[in-house]
């Protein structure tokens, strides 16, 4: 019962990342095609801001994957 | 000269602080249910003077628990079938002493079971145990096979030898296993398949630095050549999108400490991703391996942190009173949570990249019953060459990227805690 709990919770985290992460992207695109030039600094920070959102869902996953 | 002296050192600390993971001292408390006969056994089990003995052969293919073997630290790199290439044991009890051998010693058989025993040691999943009992005879013996008992929710091995049943050290299961050994009566210095990857990956990585730093003497002013293209494009982007932007003017002083970290990451994540004898280890899918690297990030950053950084930490400026009792909470707690987030990140991108592939791989032996129906491995193999190919394509560009995200994130809350703070002065 626990593990098919845990298996929910993991899935509803990835939702949550899937949706933050896609905001990052379409956000980091439509900024790059507005500004081709500051194209190096929006992909970095892209990838930060979608290292950041994914950390939250990571430890939800962890947490799943120890109590399940 | 002192730059690679200082990033050879870092490099050489993980690899020990690793190796010398802390066993504690709990021996003799679970010493009486030698004769615990548990119910809860797999089919392939035989009865033999109240110990069960587990016959893996007789298993059904089981591929979650192929995969999670294979991301564990093991003592020996398992090849095909038998052979295994050995790897030191080093190993030390309070009451026994040092021992030093070579895990081929154990005369490994398929499932990484030893045949052998030698000073109260056993092999059992590939990882070396030690018997309890201090009776258990000490120097070369063979054992018969493995079984294992249920004490609550642990699960404790058993080696069987003589027809006797003797309980081997529990493993802790806090961590599941991954930190590699936990609350144990001996104390575990192995060189294991992940400290071997450790120490390959680091003299890769000074062999190769040594000469791409001499060849900026030799070669002065010369266009790249050789190895020298392959690090300078890599070396140089990290240096202006990540040292630069993040840590302002005084970047100079972290580059050495970004840099070991950002290849030694990348090293272990491409040699991971090879999947036959020098590679295959699993090692910065490993807990304690990203606890390590996780704690180089705090400290170099909470030591390194000025006035205003312990400033915006336990009183903000410029905000209410009221607001600062659960802002400091909040900000001392994101000091713990920014390595963890560090930490679990690498853990779990690069432990999930190895889990897929095992599980790509096991499509084979599961659509072909184990290897009973070749029409079915045939077919599974056809599934699982194309998804396991995408697959490894995915984790090499996850590989550059969880190391890329290491570095740049380090350095972020390097960049937050020296940041002057002078514009702050202007809002106000």
């Amino acid at each position: 019962m626990t593990g098919t709990l845990a298996a929910i919770g993991a899935g509803l985290a990835v939702i949550g990342a899937g949706i933050g992460i896609g905001n990052v992207g379409s956000k980091a695109m439509e900024a790059i095609a507005r500004q081709p030039d500051a194209a190096g600094d929006i992909r970095s920070n892209m990838i930060l801001m979608a290292a950041l959102v994914e950390g939250a869902a990571l430890i939800a996953i962890i947490l799943s994957f120890f109590v399940g | 000269m002192k730059k690679i002296i200082i990033s050879l050192l870092s490099l050489c600390l993980l690899t020990f602080a690793v190796s010398a993971q802390d066993h504690d001292d709990h021996s003799g408390d679970a010493t009486e249910e030698h004769h615990e006969s548990g119910d809860h056994h797999a089919e392939g089990d035989h009865h033999e003077g109240g110990c069960h003995c587990h016959d893996a052969s007789e298993d059904e293919f089981d591929p979650g628990e192929t995969a999670f073997h294979h991301i564990m630290d093991v003592n020996a790199f398992h090849l095909y079938g038998d052979i295994y290439i050995p790897l030191p044991c080093i190993l030390y009890a309070p009451e026994h002493g040092w021992s030093f051998f070579l895990s081929s010693k154990f005369e490994l058989h398929e499932h990484g079971d030893g045949h052998k025993a030698i000073d109260g040691y056993v092999m059992h999943h590939g990882e070396v145990m030690r018997v309890q009992d201090q009776s258990f005879p000490k120097g070369e013996v063979a054992v018969k096979c493995f079984g294992s008992t249920h004490e609550g929710d642990k699960e404790i091995f058993q080696v069987i030898y003589e027809g006797d049943c003797y309980n081997l050290d529990k493993k802790s299961t806090w961590d599941g296993g991954m930190l590699g050994g936990g609350i144990t009566s001996y104390y575990d210095f192995s060189i294991t398949k992940n400290v071997f990857t450790m120490l390959l990956a680091l003299f890769l990585l000074f062999f190769m630095f040594r000469r791409v730093a001499k060849a900026y003497t030799t070669r002065k002013g010369e266009a790249p050549k050789g190895i020298q293209s392959l690090i300078e494009p890599i070396f140089v982007f990290m240096r202006d999108e990540v040292a630069i932007p993040f840590l302002g003017p005084k970047y100079e002083k972290y580059l050495p400490f970004l840099m070991s970290i950002f290849f030694f990451i990348l090293g272990l994540n491409l040699i991971g991703q090879i999947p036959f004898f020098p590679g295959s280890g699993n090692v910065t899918g490993n807990l304690a391996v990203t606890m390590v690297l996780a704690l180089f990030a705090f400290f170099v950053t909470n030591l390194s942190g000025n006035k205003h950084y312990w400033e915006h930490i336990f009183w903000m400026p410029g905000v209410p009173a009221w607001v600062k009792t659960i802002l400091t909470p909040v900000e001392v707690m994101g000091l713990i949570i920014k390595p963890l987030t560090l930490m679990l990140r690498l853990f779990a991108n690069i432990t999930a990249g190895h889990i897929v592939i095992i599980i790509f791989v096991s499509l084979i032996f599961v659509f072909g019953q184990a290897g009973e129906s070749i029409g079915g491995s045939v077919l599974g193999g056809f599934i699982a060459v194309p998804l396991t190919l995408f697959m490894m394509a995915i984790e090499l560009l996850v590989a550059f990227i969880q190391a890329f995200v290491f570095c740049i994130l380090t350095a972020s809350y390097i960049g937050a805690a020296i940041e002057d703070h002078h514009h702050e002065a202007e809002h106000h």
